[in-house]
């Protein structure tokens, strides 16, 4: 029986300069500045978010009217009692920082759950059945697409008013299109390859393939959209709150802070800017964390 | 219909009968598109052991044809049957069970996100045939047949090279022994010296398993060497028909007389030959009428745009010309 | 009378772990009016060479050459400016896949006309003649029609004589083909290279095609180089090196290939076992022991092996010379 060992004394290409997948992705990640110092900051915010109740000074929505307005601890009337300085109801605002990033994370993180669900269920489905399915779903997503999300958004909150549970799910049925988008694209690339036809004559049902042939191998735009995502709730949320159809007072979102201090902003711009900059650090860390997968995962697809 | 195979008690491993598939491109919600004949009629028999090697172009139709085979595709019409059985539509697990795939693509025919064991397990695993051990231990054994070290269990497509991965791809086709084996290009993507090593395995395996192949290749160097018989496809039906020698020796139809003439053998000095096939490349939604193959034929008779030509058997040849008529 | 003149050429890429040598020490010439063959299997380095050439390589590579002359002309010192110059005008190339080396936003009227426009001073209208009279002489009828069709539109074979007609647009000295009829069936890949054939008497071009293929080298080559893991193991006419191969390699290579009517059916073929070496860091001796029937200690040295000469342009890279080669074959069994 003629079989013939393919090893050899001296080291291969192969052997020398691929590493498992996993293990190559682990290098790439740890070298990308986008992704550690993106990663870094947002790592940061999260922790901020979980451990608020023991490391917010003071409680969020404890209203102090004798000490309104003390400005942050680079002003001279700064003190330290109030780090961050209090708002025009006196409630402290690094409590409130600390507890806002509660609530930013949870929509964020909450909308692009559910819209990654409902945009790559449809994306999968349309790029792997493709014909009749895709063009309706592609008529879907088109729809989708020509709406104002903004308007929407507001509509329906007028409608029906405005909580944080509705926010959420508001914004959760609204921003799946990018995910639809992707996801169709990713699949429909890996969709015709040897391996997925060399599954089905092996006689696996559909949903197995969709599970275990596709999806690995389109995680990789999933992830990159989903940070992109939780980005763009964020902003959504804090836009809805400005506008007074979002989270409701007192809850201390960023987007709400900034509202109720848009009356003082010519007089004492850090009650603005503030919550401005945590929602700016919020954002650009996530989107850094979002281009850094995305360098990041992508050359390793073009093999 | 085969008097050409004779053989004692041939076994008919699979058989089509008068198999079509039609897509229809440009298709629109609004407009049903246009019909492009994919495999036009097709009637194969292929015998227990045997390798039949499908050649022809881009464009004739044997991909088609071999996904057909394969279950991955219905016919539009016509039958197909696996050691006797007919296949009915999506009986995708049945025909797994007897028909296994050889791609072309060592690269894209592994799943890169998944381990060696993995990909070579899959059908054993979606059968549920066996427990952890037992799949285990069936993997190892094909591993070793196909001369892949046990190191490589656990390596990623990535980590091997294009020969390793064809290897792969052999023992995930034979790990539940199937009965008949649709090789697609199987070596058109590897070195020359690797070529020669996967050919050699393959046939060493089909004595050693029993196996029928069907090999489509447009290597008729290949072809030649590891098929019994050889059938010629253009555009969606077999033009001609017959055991290799015959084949090789005497050629009947002048498609493969031209394809005959193209392959360029290591042999210096002797020029590259003029196949005279014209540049007038058919397009498969608008096929030229009567004989398909009329515009680019050199030896074209009077009859031949108006009339299809019907199959005749000449001299231990199927063959689909006028000039046989 | 050698319109391309290469000596010592390497290409050096360093990576993550250690410096890749896909290209080492390799010495040919081209005469005019001839073609050389640059044949071997994936990963010898043979399209890294056309690259280097054309002074093409990606940025993280490195060319070095002690001498490398076109038309009389080095090329080792040139200007960026002036190596676009020669580039497309008086040396081009073709690519293996047409469907992406022919830009699919643009018809072929416009790429073929761009690039006479870009090196010499000719008006639209003369640029557009020449488009038609090369589209007629690659054999593509009513040619004027064609002007303004997409690649899309285009069948392979179509597509790759495009290619060739863009090739020969400024009337090139050299061409250089990397693979020119891989991706094309074996009807139209007779047609191409009958083409490529007669273009090149009629106009004097010499030319270098880079394949894998042995078949079309032995039908096509005057010369052949045939090449691996970054070397060259053997030159000569295409005659000597297909009727008398002296390399291991190419011996094995040429027993790996069915040849209808001489090899007979069902039998085993000859294969060379193993895999090619990895080309990063110190290499020494020679790269191809690891697979050889005919290796002993003295393939294993620290230094390079060097080239044998066995006559006049033919030469085979080996510590055997052809006597002992001979004896060691016939003691292996081999043959």
């Amino acid at each position: 029986m003629a079989v013939t060992h393919t090893d050899s004394r001296l080291p291969s290409a192969e052997e020398i300069l691929e590493p498992s997948p996993a293990a190559k992705l682990r290098r790439r990640m740890l070298g990308h500045v986008g992704i550690t110092l993106g990663g870094g900051v947002f790592l940061v915010i999260v922790a901020m978010a979980l451990l608020a109740p023991w490391i917010a000074p003071h409680d969020p929505y404890l209203q102090d009217l004798a000490h309104r307005l003390i400005p942050p601890i680079w002003h001279e009337k700064g003190t330290w009692e109030h780090v961050l300085g209090t708002d025009q109801f006196g409630r402290d605002y690094l409590s409130r920082i600390i507890y806002g990033a509660r609530i930013s994370l949870l929509i964020g993180i909450a909308a692009m759950l559910i819209s990654g669900i409902i945009g790559t269920a449809m994306g999968v489905v349309a790029g792997y059945f493709g014909g009749r399915i895709d063009m309706a779903i592609t008529f879907v997503i088109t729809t989708r697409l020509a709406m104002p999300v903004i308007l929407i958004a507001l509509a329906v909150v007028a409608l029906i008013g405005s909580s944080l549970q509705i926010v959420i799910l508001v914004l959760g049925f609204l921003i799946w299109d990018r995910f639809a988008v992707v996801m169709r694209s990713a699949t429909q690339q890996v969709r015709n390859l040897d391996y997925v036809a060399a599954a089905q004559a092996a006689g696996c049902s559909t949903l197995r393939i969709i599970l275990t042939e596709i999806m690995p191998n389109v995680v990789n735009s999933l992830i990159v959209v989903a940070t992109v995502e939780v980005a763009h709730a964020v902003i959504l949320e804090a836009a809805l709150s400005f506008l007074g159809l979002g989270v409701q007072p007192p809850l201390p979102s960023w987007g709400l802070m900034i509202s109720e201090g848009k009356g003082l902003m010519f007089f004492l711009p850090w009650v603005i800017a503030i919550p401005g900059t945590a929602l700016f650090l919020l954002i650009l860390s996530v989107n850094m964390l979002g281009d850094g997968m995305r360098d990041v995962t992508a050359p390793e697809n073009r093999n | 219909m085969s008097a050409v195979i004779a053989e004692k008690e041939p076994v008919t491993a699979l058989e089509t009968v008068d198999v079509r598939k039609t897509y229809h491109v440009g298709r629109g919600i609004f407009s049903g598109g246009r019909a492009l004949h994919a495999v036009n009629g097709v009637s194969l028999r292929v015998q227990e052991g045997s390798v039949l090697g499908l050649v022809g172009e881009s464009g004739c139709g044997k991909t088609t044809l071999a996904k057909m085979l394969l279950g991955l595709e219905t016919p539009t019409s016509g039958e197909i049957r696996v050691l006797g059985e007919a296949v009915g539509s999506f009986d995708r697990k049945r025909m797994a069970r007897r028909v296994q795939p050889i791609f072309q693509d060592p690269y894209s025919s592994l799943n890169p996100r998944k381990s060696i064991s993995s990909i070579i397990s899959l059908p054993l695993r979606v059968h549920g045939l066996g427990d952890r051990a037992e799949v285990a231990r069936r993997v190892a054994e094909i591993m070793e047949l196909v001369g892949l070290p046990r190191r490589m269990a656990e390596c990623y497509p990535s980590q091997l090279s294009g020969g390793q991965r064809q290897r792969v791809a052999v023992a995930r086709a034979l790990i539940m022994k199937p009965e008949v084996v649709i090789c697609d290009e199987p070596t058109s993507a590897l070195d020359v010296s690797v070529q020669a090593q996967i050919l050699n395995l393959l046939q060493d395996l089909r004595t050693e398993l029993g196996l029928t192949y069907i090999v489509i290749s447009h290597n008729l160097a290949v072809v030649e060497h590891i098929a019994t018989e050889v059938a010629v496809m253009y555009l969606g039906r077999i033009v001609e028909r017959a055991d290799t020698r015959t084949l090789f020796r005497d050629p009947k139809h002048p498609y493969t007389k031209a394809l005959l003439a193209s392959v360029l053998t290591p042999e210096p000095g002797l020029g590259v030959p003029d196949t005279r096939l014209g540049l007038a490349f058919p397009n498969p939604v608008d096929p030229p009428s009567g004989c398909t193959f009329h515009p680019r034929c050199a030896e074209v008779l009077e009859k031949c745009p108006r009339e299809a030509p019907q199959m005749r058997v000449v001299d231990r040849t199927e063959v689909e010309c006028h000039l046989y008529n | 009378m050698s319109i391309l003149t290469v000596e010592n050429l390497s290409v050096d890429i360093p990576l993550a772990g250690g410096v890749l040598h896909p290209v080492r020490d390799i010495s040919f010439s081209v005469e005019a009016g001839k073609t050389l063959a640059i044949v071997g299997e994936s990963g010898c380095g043979k399209s890294l060479t056309s690259l280097a050439i054309m002074e093409l390589l990606p940025t993280a590579a490195t060319r070095s050459a002690t001498r490398l002359d076109f038309a009389g002309q080095s090329l080792l010192s040139l200007s960026e400016r002036r190596m676009s110059d020669i580039r497309g005008d008086r040396m081009s190339m073709i690519f293996q896949d047409p469907m992406t080396s022919l830009n699919p936003a643009y018809p072929i009227g416009d790429q073929l006309e761009e690039s006479l426009l870009r090196h010499r001073k000719v008006t639209r209208r003369e640029a557009r003649d020449r488009a038609v009279y090369l589209l007629e002489k690659v054999g593509i009828t009513a040619a004027e029609s064609r002007l303004g069709q997409y690649p899309h539109q285009l069948s392979g074979g179509l597509r790759q004589r495009v290619m060739i007609a863009m090739g020969l647009m400024c009337g090139p000295e050299l061409i250089i083909a990397d693979e020119p009829t891989t991706a094309l069936d074996v009807t139209i890949q007779a047609q191409i290279l009958l083409l490529l054939a007669d273009l090149q008497k009629e106009f004097g071009m010499a030319l270098i095609l880079i394949t894998h293929d042995l078949g079309v080298v032995a039908r096509v080559a005057d010369r052949v180089a045939v090449m691996y893991a970054g070397q060259i193991v053997e030159t000569g006419t295409a005659e000597q090196v297909f009727r008398e191969p002296t390399h291991p390699y190419t011996r094995g290579l040429l027993e790996c290939i069915p040849i209808p009517g001489k090899t007979a059916p069902g039998s085993p073929l000859g294969s060379i076992p193993g895999i090619v070496p990895s080309l990063i860091g110190e290499l020494h001796g020679c790269s191809f022991r690891d697979r050889c029937e005919l290796a002993h200690e003295a393939c294993a040295v620290p230094e390079i092996i060097p080239m044998r000469e066995l006559d006049a342009r033919r030469g085979y890279r080996c510590v055997l010379d052809p006597r002992s080669m001979a004896g060691e074959i016939a003691e292996a069994g081999l043959q």
